[in-house]
């Protein structure tokens, strides 16, 4: 009754839970050591932190290679064809169960918002993240780097903020993974990799 | 049934085994090989009856020809010390605490703890004889220095005070002499113990509980442990003993130390960072503190842990109260020790107490007898540390805060001498008058008095470095990274835990509570055309 495309490979979607378990986990951790609760505890929470930051660091190295090697990362490439038909869509069309304009295909697996959103936080929110959370992690190193002027309340600052727009995208995203023709829909593809196409409206996330 | 007998047969035979193994390997360092190679029981010198301390003193100079010209150098000889960085004028013999505030004028009783013979205000600090060998060299334990001698042995039995049908027995010193050695921790515990006028008094982490620590209290010191004596830390150079707080090293800075390294010239060998360098932990995150915390804010989380109090306060304006007979109120606690004395006024205890936290550079800058001081500006800091988050010589170092009421002279706006014991009328001590006491000692110290006496707050801080705990008993992290944790007003630093801003955490659950909401009505929306469809 609908075509099925395969639109998340093996790896693609191992990194994508893998990643997405490690973030919600650093979250937690994290805000605990920033002070907002206790939980596991001050120094759990900061070795479990790191502990995850390291695993991060090394899903993030196949990740790359994987996007480089494969030509994925052209997903990422942000595009306006469609983009305005796109906000409308989810700002009125899909109260009103119009289809979704964006048709998707495994050589454009992301509409332009996801392509937009994505994008952002690849070259802003995790490189934030990344670079004050190294600092963070060697911090007797800083004068060896020459960083003799930084203070570790920016780079705290930094972090946090990254931190917020992290869990900002995570509930948005969570709750645009539920968008599909059916709640559950989005979420069965990035598990199966199998999405169906045919239903013509809301077939993806954003 | 045969089996469980061989077992144990078998467990037994391998604890005699043991421990057979332990005790060949406990003696095998010691049996045959003597620790030094000097016998002082078998020296003709000392083989003798000694009338005084310096008759024993001449006799160790007979060999020990330099000795004396070494000790003339020491802080522990001068009472004296010019401080490098402010070049106050410091030392017993200058300053005034608010303890029993100070040593001069009362050197007949204070001296018991100056390592030499007779320390008067005129004493000569030139005379070689004068110098006490015995107070660190003693392993025998028995060589006392009553107080009321000025600092000599007695060696007869004495009627002291005169008159008083109190018999001070004569100490022989020739087995003394005869088994001098290495300063023990009992050496310099005899005074560093006691200081402040009894234990534990002063120091908070020095008290007789060193004596025979377990590894709770002092892991260096434990007797089944390290077993550190005072000086394995406190090396001695040619007498000097390094490590005072008088100008101790705020932060070090360097990697341990290293025999034969010239850029180790100079360095205080008694601080932790001199055998423990810069990254001592094995966990990272750990050595990421060492540039901003002293090693004893985490590894010293309390003092006074031996169940020897402290005194945290003392009140001298409330001396003076006499029971029904006449005699100076005495007032204990529970555990015995004295919360009111007549002759000293109300004492606060403490046991096991988490220290105040100060970023310290090293620089101590006291108040002395000639600094005005204003009623207004209460409390009056005795020494204050410096030290701030940004000049590049701080850490912050666990302190004991001593606070204090004691005499000052309010027409002159100085700290005062007091006389406080002596067998005369004018001592405190013998006869409760502030004025009369006030008068004696600053004529004794050369200083001018009013005549008036009045009580003003004052502050001591005592740094604190020993009793240094085990490693598992260090502080916990959240103890300071948390909202109103032990570092709580300490500036100039970022503490995770501790300094999430209210700007910042205010506007980042606005953008996650926005997403949320926006989320929320959005999936509301979708339910509710959903119906309508």
């Amino acid at each position: 009754m609908s075509e099925r495309i395969y639109l998340f490979k093996g790896f693609e979607r191992f990194w994508h839970w893998s990643q997405a378990a490690l973030i919600m986990f650093m979250l937690l951790t994290g805000f605990e050591i920033h002070g907002s609760y206790a939980l596991f505890g001050f120094a759990k929470a900061v070795s479990y932190h790191s502990f995850a930051a390291w695993a991060l660091v090394g899903l993030w190295v196949f990740a790359i290679f994987w996007h480089f090697t494969t030509g994925e990362w052209r997903h990422y490439i942000p595009t306006t064809d469609k983009m305005i038909a796109v906000a409308r869509f989810y700002s009125s069309g899909i109260f009103r169960n119009e289809p979704h304009p964006f048709k998707p295909s495994a050589s454009n697996k992301h509409n332009p918002l996801q392509r937009l959103t994505y994008l952002g936080i690849l070259v802003f929110v995790s490189p934030l993240i990344w670079i004050t959370g190294w600092l963070y992690l060697f911090y007797n190193d800083w004068a060896a780097w020459g960083l003799t002027n930084l203070s570790l309340d920016w780079v705290a600052t930094g972090h946090t903020v990254g931190a917020f727009l992290m869990l900002a995208f995570l509930v948005s995203h969570l709750y645009l993974a539920t968008t599909g023709h059916t709640p559950l829909a989005h979420i069965k593809a990035m598990i199966t990799g199998w999405e169906d196409v045919d239903h013509g409206h809301a077939p993806r996330e954003g | 049934m045969k089996r469980i007998w061989q077992r144990v047969l078998f467990a037994v035979a391998s604890c005699i085994v043991g421990i057979a193994v332990a005790v060949a390997a406990e003696s095998s360092g010691a049996v045959g090989v003597p620790k030094s190679t000097a016998d002082h029981s078998k020296f003709k010198e000392l083989q003798r009856e000694f009338a005084s301390g310096q008759e024993v003193t001449k006799a160790c100079l007979s060999c020990h020809t330099e000795a004396a010209k070494q000790i003339h150098q020491t802080q522990h000889w001068k009472w004296e010390v010019i401080n490098p960085q402010t070049q106050q004028k410091l030392g017993k013999r200058h300053v005034i605490n608010n303890y029993c505030t100070s040593a001069t004028s009362n050197f007949k009783a204070c001296a018991s703890c100056h390592i030499g013979y007779g320390m008067s205000e005129n004493f000569d600090f030139a005379s070689q004889e004068n110098v006490d060998c015995l107070a660190c060299h003693d392993t025998t334990g028995k060589y006392t220095k009553p107080s009321g001698f000025a600092g000599a042995p007695v060696t007869k039995d004495t009627e002291f005070p005169p008159g008083s049908g109190k018999i001070i027995k004569g100490t022989n010193l020739t087995p003394i002499a005869q088994a001098v050695g290495k300063t023990r921790r009992q050496n310099c515990g005899n005074c560093h113990f006691t200081g402040g006028g009894g234990d534990g008094v002063k120091h908070g982490d020095l008290d007789t509980s060193l004596e025979k620590p377990d590894r709770d209290l002092d892991v260096h010191m434990a007797k089944d442990g390290l077993n550190f004596s005072c000086a394995t830390c406190h090396k001695t150079d040619a007498h000097q003993v390094p490590g005072s707080r008088y100008a101790p090293t705020g932060k070090d800075g360097h990697a341990a130390l290293m025999p034969g390294n010239p850029d180790d010239k100079g360095r205080n060998v008694a601080t932790c960072q001199s055998c423990h360098g810069q990254a001592p932990h094995k966990q990272a995150k750990l050595n990421d503190h060492t540039d901003k915390v002293a090693c004893q804010t985490c590894h010293i989380p309390e003092f006074a842990r031996g169940d020897v109090p402290t005194k945290m306060r003392w009140d001298w304006s409330t001396a003076g109260k006499r029971d029904k007979n006449g005699k100076p109120l005495v007032v204990k606690d529970d555990d015995g020790y004295d919360t009111y004395l007549g002759i000293k006024g109300d004492f606060v205890w403490g046991t096991n107490v988490k220290p105040d936290y100060i970023w310290m550079n090293g620089v101590n800058k006291y108040t002395l007898a000639e600094d005005k001081i204003e009623k207004s500006a209460e409390p009056i800091y005795i020494n204050k540390y410096e030290g701030s988050a940004r000049d590049g010589k701080s850490l912050i170092w666990p302190i004991k805060t001593f606070t204090g009421k004691q005499p000052f002279d309010p027409v002159n706006k100085t700290l005062v001498v007091t006389h406080l014991a002596g067998a005369d009328d004018t001592a405190f001590w013998a006869n409760l008058d502030w004025e009369k006491a006030v008068a004696s000692g600053m004529k004794t110290a050369g200083r001018p008095f009013s005549g008036k006496v009045d009580f003003i707050e004052t502050v001591s801080q005592w740094p604190i470095t020993h009793m240094v705990a085990p490693k598992e008993k260090a502080l916990a992290c959240v103890e300071c990274h948390s909202r109103n944790g032990r570092l709580a007003a300490i500036d100039g630093v970022y503490i995770p835990g501790r300094d999430a801003k209210g700007m910042l955490d205010m506007l980042g659950w606005g953008v996650v509570l926005l997403a949320f909401v926006g989320s929320l009505g959005h999936g509301l929306m979708r339910i509710v055309s959903r119906r309508k469809n």
